[in-house]
């Protein structure tokens, strides 16, 4: 099990002052101004040492995409944008750093921003965090009251200015260029890329666009060095991570763990276990709803990190793991999540509109077993014509849990249908 | 989409109150210089609050033309976004959240309970315009669930009971206590800390 000293959050649970004094006596802010000195290339080159991958869901290198920004402006500034609409069901791990421990966060801007050759930050979060936005708000400005950021922030010479823009309920401004558009003062509807944010962003400026946590873990790996971190975890996945643990388990929680822990471990070390033992598992969604489910034969042993949950057809996502206990109607908890993909298509693309639409009430008819046994196939069919053929991910998210549950669970289908049948000529 | 939804009046005109457009200033001063339409959720947001929680077309329009900005991308962004409400609202706002993680943990039951207390369905207000019922998609909780969002607020960790004696303690004008319903502090596992239970100093 990890150990106290190697966590980063360690307010996590709100039990110490989340504000300036408490951070300061957590180690934030100390020494920023060195590890400043140390040159933009110094820090880049440290978080990519680190093996840091992105906390949002794609898992992408974060030391590498800040190395895609303009190393000089062409007279455009450039802009760091943090992504704290955290809305993919299950993930509430960014809202404990936004409430608990804010003054990661702004460091963490104040640094990557440092990095990229950016003056200003937008932080977005989701419009329904109102009481955290309020917490993070109090910590901004107690960062510029003691000199941290603003002109010259903490002595650096880097002038540096954090802003805080609120989102009002879209599932899709999670998606970094909808988050873009969101920002400019348009409907939150994804872009092409390319061109990607790095090159034309916020404004047409070149941007980098953050998961929360990828940023709030940036300081403590500057402090401790790039080989702490990498020490931790699997090559290629690692460092600590905060995982949510919901659904049928006896201690649902927040935990901050090492990367690459065993699914198993990681539930029963922290969360009591699955309601009725572990035999009583039916399945679990490891990484936040978009990312397909797993049966518990694999559960047994796989291990919570990027590649072993791709290996097994899933993926890491946000680390945001639902349990469900044999108690549970599968097919009805895959509708649900259709029914959220339906709804929070921003309807740009022909495939995802009218495909989420599709998805949902083929899959509300197969919670009945209202269907024939072929249609399996073809709503199989349908979640590929939309997998891929959209701008932006979210037709993939909608694809996947449907193709989870027919890959591991489609006896249970078959037998819905049947039964439906039965009871008919009954 | 259309501005109006429903069958109710609107009013003719809208403007922001002297301390309201302070904070409106506020928000626009956070932009850059010519994109100052990027003020435009906050201000709708402003508008709302100041108008008993809900937005006219007056208040799309009025915003608009503060930022400058075309009034129909106004009414996108009004009509995009699902916490701008478009047509008169309760004043205390029950979101219920039911996506997976809350109804694994019994939604469903928290629905009945907030649709029995209040004597309404899902989308319904009372006809004393004091609730208004809604079902929410993922409000970002999910180790506290069940919960629901009422305005502002977050409750947790709710079952029927203290679903019911959270409504009760509004119709009464109580101030109900947000966060968990439980003994529980925030996000830590339910029968106590696994980890950092002591200080864990600097890191």
């Amino acid at each position: 099990m990890l150990k106290d000293q190697d966590r980063i959050f360690t307010n996590i649970y709100g039990h110490h002052d989340p504000f300036l004094e408490g951070a300061k006596s957590r180690g934030d802010w100390d020494g920023t101004k060195k590890l400043l000195a140390n040159g933009r290339e110094w820090v880049v080159e440290t978080v990519k040492a680190s093996g840091l991958r992105g906390r949002g869901g794609a898992g992408f290198s974060t030391g590498l995409k800040w190395s895609f920004m303009p190393k000089e402006s062409d007279g455009r500034p450039h802009y760091l944008v943090v992504n704290a609409d955290e809305g993919e069901p299950g993930t509430c791990k960014d809202r404990e750093i936004l409430r608990h421990d804010p003054h990661k966060l702004i460091e963490g801007c104040l640094i990557a921003s440092f990095a990229i050759g950016a003056n200003a930050a937008y932080i977005y979060v989701r419009g329904e965090f109102y009481r955290e936005t309020e917490a993070l708000q109090r910590a901004i400005d107690e960062a510029y009251e003691a000199g941290l950021i603003g002109n010259n922030a903490c002595g650096s010479g880097w002038d540096f200015e954090c802003y805080v823009h609120r989102g009002m309920g879209a599932y899709i401004c999670g998606e970094e260029t909808a988050l873009i558009e969101s920002l400019e003062g348009k409907k939150g509807q994804p872009r092409l890329k390319p061109p990607f944010p790095a090159n034309a962003g916020l404004y047409g400026c070149p941007s980098t666009v953050n998961n929360v946590e990828s940023i709030a873990v940036a300081p403590t790996i500057l402090r401790r060095g790039a080989d702490w971190f990498a020490g931790m975890g699997r090559p290629n996945n690692t460092g600590t991570k905060l995982f949510n643990i919901s659904g049928h388990v006896e201690q649902p929680c927040t935990v901050e763990e090492e990367m690459s822990i065993p699914l198993k471990e990681l539930i029963e070390k922290h969360a009591g276990g699955v309601i009725g033992g572990w035999d009583n598992l039916l399945a679990i969604i490891p990484g936040g709803a978009s990312v397909p489910c797993l049966p518990k034969g694999i559960c047994d042993s796989v291990l919570m990190d990027f590649d072993s949950l791709r290996e097994q057809q899933s993926g890491l996502g946000t680390a945001a793991i639902m349990v469900m206990d044999k108690s549970t109607d599968i097919v009805a908890a895959i509708a649900r999540l259709s029914a959220f993909y339906k709804h929070e298509s921003c309807g740009q693309c022909t495939p995802c509109r009218e495909g989420t639409g599709w998805m949902s009430r083929m899959m509300a008819r197969m919670v009945e077993g209202n269907a024939s046994v072929d249609e399996i196939d073809l709503l199989d069919q349908v979640t590929r014509q939309v997998e891929g053929h959209t701008i932006c991910a979210l037709g993939d998210a909608a694809a996947w849990p449907v193709q989870g549950l027919i890959r591991h669970f489609r006896p249970e289908l078959e037998a819905r249908i049947e039964q439906a049948k039965k009871n008919a000529a009954a | 989409m259309s501005t109006q939804v429903g069958n109710f009046e609107q009013p003719a005109e809208f403007a922001f109150t002297s301390e309201v457009m302070k904070m409106a200033k506020a928000h626009i001063a956070k932009y850059p210089k010519g994109r100052q339409a990027s003020a435009v959720m906050p201000l709708l947001d402003l508008a709302q609050r100041q108008h008993e929680g809900w937005l006219p077309r007056a208040a799309m329009d009025y915003v608009a033309d503060l930022l400058d900005m075309p009034r129909m991308i106004a009414y996108e962004v009004a009509t995009f976004y699902t916490m701008y409400n478009l047509a008169p609202i309760g004043k205390h706002h029950v979101q219920v959240c039911t996506n997976l993680p809350c109804w694994l943990r019994g939604s469903d039951k928290i629905v009945d309970a907030a649709k029995r207390n209040l004597g309404i369905e899902m989308g319904g207000s009372t006809d004393d315009g004091m609730f208004t019922l809604s079902e929410m998609e993922c409000l970002g909780a999910c180790v506290n669930a069940p919960m629901m969002q009422i305005n502002d607020d977050y409750f947790e960790d709710l079952d029927e009971t203290s679903t019911e004696s959270i409504l009760t303690e509004l119709k009464h004008g109580q101030q109900p206590k947000t966060g968990s319903q439980i003994a529980r502090k925030t996000c830590e596992p339910i029968g106590g800390l696994t980890s950092l239970k002591s200080n864990a100093g600097k890191n």
